[in-house]
């Protein structure tokens, strides 16, 4: 942007700016050659008026740009334990401005980086302290009854004994077996992980999302999770300052995945619960508008599917528009589908893998997140992966996996059991079997109490409308009947307002970690704090 | 249809997997030696890696199969294991962690399992620290020679700069006072802010431990200028000969009112070069800073090491015989192997720093330059690897200011390897004693002293039937 080769010598934007094209010699002329003039005495009123404001407008957009990354905002507990993350300095939607410069550490002498300090700032949001009332006082059926109920993390607990009955049965032999000493697991691997692991995972996504599309093994890059995966996704297809649309409510997580040593912004596209949350293209359009003219490059949506928290699927049809906005747009795609496997509802599952078989569209902007900690329920694992179409955003994820890669016992672990296609037919079988009816017993106990969710068809949680219990229709009261759930009910849940969602009410409930006998305790408890007003 | 930018991250070449380092590794993966199937191949002697006690950590493996099931005292922790995300770390692996270290410092240090933020690798956690001292555009001083990778890990995605302070031959490349001022000055006058210094201790790529006076120094620079020290101790088990390891940990404490700076020093480590185990993604940093170690755990997010790996080596650092047992016998192996590169230098009247720490020797070939320019020492370089047929480092990927010295790894190889690795070197050297030779010669003759060296070389028997 012009502006940046004023205000801000950085190179490497420098660099991109050449690179971009040699226009930007000729438009930074036209600037300097004006004020010339109005110092001089020439070119007039309007010259003389329009460029001190234009300079004024430029000037605030570089501090906008330049101020440290806001403190990191996510009370994200849908998928970590316990003493997890959520710093969030009272969820408030706008950032604190913190110093241009970089900041002083006020508690020694010795300066830390910016990224750590505003880390540090953002301690005591309410939401830490929800996860920490559930790990001091964590409810237990027969040894703590009284004691909180998490539902807050978007953990699968429904079918961990199958997996368990796995490895029961198999490990023996992955970890070392009579090919395999320590010395071929124990010395450096590829950063990007094991051949084998990949040809595993791409047939296990293809199983998994139900499709006869191959997921080819050269196209996947595989992390310590998804979360890594998103981090490196975004430093590959965007520079600090670039944003990302997302459609809200979002995943908290994103929130620190995304921006947080990235330096790239999101842009929330709110959906509204009138059309259930749904994805809208005008809106998507609108957003992408408005950003424009806020002088902030958008270079990517990212879509998560099935959605979190709401559990939306993105049909055929609507995935097919995303993919005519972005090539109009000329910018990239991510579809998240960590959830891919865990749909519960009537309606089927779609990858834009899928889509992008099936019709003649560009690939090379479209990139899939997956991973193992939901399908397979092992986030302990940390395994994550990038799947692009782009060969140079692979080549330049596969560098960067060097800092996240997974460990290599988990990686041999793994290749047998995602090989075992039998043993994924059946899981895959009964965790869909067993969400659909946590799902179900979950959302009718909500229902007898008043209670509404969205229609959601994957996921671990429901999306439930609370509004009509919460005294102020804001935020602030939001969080008001947040603190009761939590202090009053002694029951975890996610607030919108974590999620960016702009209708205040709505809150996420994951139902994965109960077992059936604790779902009319969580809705007694409900009814009380819903009934005492 | 146009195409959609990529950032400039993911554009630009300059997290140095151009240089010579990797260019020698890229070669090799081309044409690796095998000892049966391409005898010709080119030996890798660029690969930190410690192959020489994994036959400890099978035997411990299986006089301990339940942990490999998931299991702990009988009972299946899976459930568990599978669900453990917590990037505060497993508390059992973080406590033995902790006596591990403790170990290897001779117990002269205590550390508490609190101040341990695990990441996936020693990689990780240096570029994690990063994340958290310094801001784009801002440096860190550190003594060259250092390892190539900190040019892509400290620098890449963080944006921070590297200044080196220049070490050189005459000393034994030790870190002096007016170097480290020198660097700092040079810092200031390019406007560029200091935010620390990062040693290596024991050094990659000289393998000597860093004296008690030059850490003090080091330490009392930090002070003064109220800066971070980074001490990256991922060989500190490596340690095979006198004189002892001393840790940043020991040092500080005999600093005057070390209190104070306290939060200034963090120290790196890693079970990748002491335990052999890369593969398995185990890296750590240490800090009394409270909000670096706050930070740094919630940037492991993007970094854990599997709950798998935590569990298994949860149990097998805890087993106080083994660590004790592996300590030892892999010092007593590495200084055998150390012992056997330098003679078989020696014999091609080839010197190298004396050292006693890490997988690799800083070996001086400056007189074999035929000019002492840089482009000398690629060419050397360049002779060595295509024509010796040894993937061997060189100083300038390193960041030497003296060209000539090469870094020679040592234990990521059979001891044949490396009898025949130090025959092709001896060769080579002969040959270029006398008048130019062909090439085509010089690997004939290199030809039959493989098939030589398998027949009469008197340890081959063992080695073959271990």
């Amino acid at each position: 942007m012009i502006q940046d080769r004023f205000w801000l010598r950085d190179p490497e934007r420098e660099k991109e700016l050449k690179k971009s094209g040699g226009g930007g010699g000729g438009t930074a002329m036209r600037i300097i050659v004006p004020l010339q003039g109005v110092v001089q005495g020439r070119g007039g009123l309007v010259l003389g008026s329009v460029i001190p404001c234009a300079l004024f407008y430029f000037m605030q957009l570089y501090l906008k740009r330049n101020r440290s990354p806001p403190p990191s905002p996510s009370p994200s507990s849908n998928n970590e334990s316990s003493n997890q993350l959520s710093e969030l300095p009272s969820i408030s939607r706008s950032q604190s401005r913190t110093h241009l410069a970089s900041p002083r550490n006020s508690s020694g002498p010795v300066q830390i980086s910016s990224r750590a300090s505003s880390i540090a700032k953002s301690g005591d949001s309410p939401y830490y302290l929800g996860l920490k009332k559930v790990a001091s006082d964590p409810y237990d059926a027969s040894n703590n009854p009284n004691g909180v109920i998490q539902l807050g993390l978007a953990e699968n607990k429904l079918s961990l004994d199958q997996v368990r009955g796995w490895i029961v049965k198999h490990v023996e032999v992955s970890l070392l077996d009579a090919n395999l000493s320590i010395s071929g697991i124990a010395t450096y691997q590829p950063f990007d992980g094991l051949m084998n692991l990949k040809i595993a995972m791409g047939g296990f996504m293809s199983q998994v999302m139900q499709t006869s599309v191959s997921f080819s093994p050269s196209q996947i890059v595989l992390t310590a999770g998804a979360t890594p995966a998103i981090e490196i996704l975004t430093f590959c297809l965007a520079d600090p300052g670039h944003a990302f649309l997302v459609p809200s409510p979002y995943y908290p997580g994103f929130d620190r995945d995304i921006k947080w040593r990235t330096g790239v912004e999101l842009v929330p596209v709110p959906c509204r619960s009138t059309d259930n949350f749904s994805l809208s293209i005008p809106a998507l359009d609108r957003a992408f508008n408005q950003a424009k003219k806020r002088g902030l490059k958008v270079r990517g949506v990212l879509v998560s599917n099935p959605s979190n928290p709401v559990g939306n699927l993105l049909n055929r049809e609507t995935l097919c528009s995303l993919l005519d906005f972005v090539r109009e747009k000329n910018i990239h795609l991510i579809s998240d589908e960590i959830f891919a496997g865990s749909t519960h509802g009537s309606d089927e599952f779609v990858s834009i893998a899928e889509v992008l078989d099936s019709e003649d569209f560009d690939k090379s902007r479209v990139h899939i997140i997956y991973g193992l900690s939901k399908d397979l329920s092992l986030p302990g694992f940390r395994v994550g992966a990038i799947y692009s179409y782009n060969e140079n955003v692979v080549a330049a994820a596969t560098r960067l996996a060097r800092f996240s890669s997974i460990s290599a016992p988990t990686q041999h672990l793994l290749i047998s059991m995602l090989s075992d296609t039998e043993f994924i037919r059946g899981l895959i079988r009964e965790t869909r079997g067993r969400l659909r009816k946590m799902y179900s017993l979950f959302v009718d106990g909500l229902k007898q109490l008043g209670i509404k969710c969205a229609e959601s068809n994957g996921g671990f949680y429901c999306w439930a409308d609370m509004s009509k219990f919460i005294r102020s229709y804001s935020e602030k009261g939001e969080l008001e009947l947040w603190d009761k759930l939590l202090n009053v009910a002694k029951i975890n849940v996610t607030p919108g307002s974590a999620c960016h969602c702009i209708e205040p009410g709505w809150f996420r409930f994951c139902f994965t970690t109960l077992t059936e006998s604790d779902i009319p305790v969580v809705m007694e408890r409900i009814r009380k704090v819903s009934e005492s007003g | 249809m146009k195409q959609s930018q990529l950032s400039t991250k993911a554009t630009c070449n300059s997290h140095g997997q151009d240089s010579s380092y990797f260019l020698g590794w890229e070669e090799y993966e081309k044409n690796p030696y095998d000892e049966i199937r391409n005898p010709e191949g080119i030996i890798q002697m660029g690969l930190a890696e410690n192959q020489l006690s994994f036959d400890i950590i099978e035997e411990w493996l299986k006089e301990n199969p339940d942990v490999a099931l998931f299991k702990r005292d009988n009972v299946s922790v899976f459930r568990e294991l599978a669900l453990f995300q917590d990037y505060h770390g497993m508390p059992a692996f973080k406590e033995s962690l902790a006596e591990f270290m403790s170990l290897i410092r001779g117990n002269k240090v205590r550390f508490d399992p609190n101040k341990l933020v695990l990441t996936a690798g020693a990689t990780s956690a240096n570029e994690t620290l990063m994340f958290c001292l310094a801001d784009p555009r801002e440096a860190f001083l550190l003594p060259t020679p250092y390892y190539p990778g900190f040019d892509r890990d400290l620098k890449w995605r963080t944006g921070v700069e590297i200044i080196p302070i220049h070490c050189s031959s005459s000393n034994g490349f030790q870190i002096t006072e007016t170097a480290v001022e020198d660097a700092y000055k040079r810092a200031q006058k390019r406007n560029v802010k200091v935010k620390g210094v990062l040693i290596t201790n024991p050094s990659n790529p000289l393998g000597t431990t860093v004296s008690r006076s030059e850490l003090h120094m080091l330490l009392r620079f930090v002070a003064a200028k109220g800066i971070h020290l980074i001490s990256d101790e991922i060989y500190s088990g490596t340690v095979f000969d006198s004189p002892a390891f001393v840790s940043i940990s020991e040092a500080i404490t005999e600093i005057e009112n070390y209190n104070k700076i306290l939060d200034q020093v963090h120290i790196v480590y890693s079970l990748s070069k002491d335990l052999g185990l890369p593969g398995f993604r185990i890296g750590a940093i240490y800090s009394c800073n409270e909000t670096v170690v706050a930070a740094a755990t919630k940037m492991s997010s993007f970094g854990l090491v599997s709950s798998q790996t935590q569990h298994l080596l949860a149990a097998m650092l805890s087993d106080e015989k083994f660590t004790k047992k592996y300590i030892s016998e892999n010092h007593k192996r590495l200084k055998e192997r150390y012992d056997m590169l330098v003679s078989g230098l020696g014999d091609a009247g080839i010197q190298c720093l004396d050292s006693n720490a890490a997988l690799f020797c800083w070996v001086d070939m400056r007189h074999l330059l035929s000019s002492k320019t840089k482009e000398g020492e690629i060419k050397l370089w360049k002779k060595i690897l295509y024509e010796v047929g040894l993937n061997v480092s060189p100083g300038s990927s390193c960041h030497c200011t003296e060209p000539g010295w090469f870094r020679v790894c040592f234990a990521n190889m059979s001891q044949e390897t490396l009898e025949l690795a130090m025959y092709r070197l001896k060769a080579f050297v002969d040959s270029s004693k006398q008048s130019k030779v062909c090439c085509k010669s010089v690997r004939e003759s290199m030809k039959s002293l493989s098939k030589w060296v398998f027949r009469l070389s008197p340890s081959h028997c063992d080695e073959s039937n271990r």
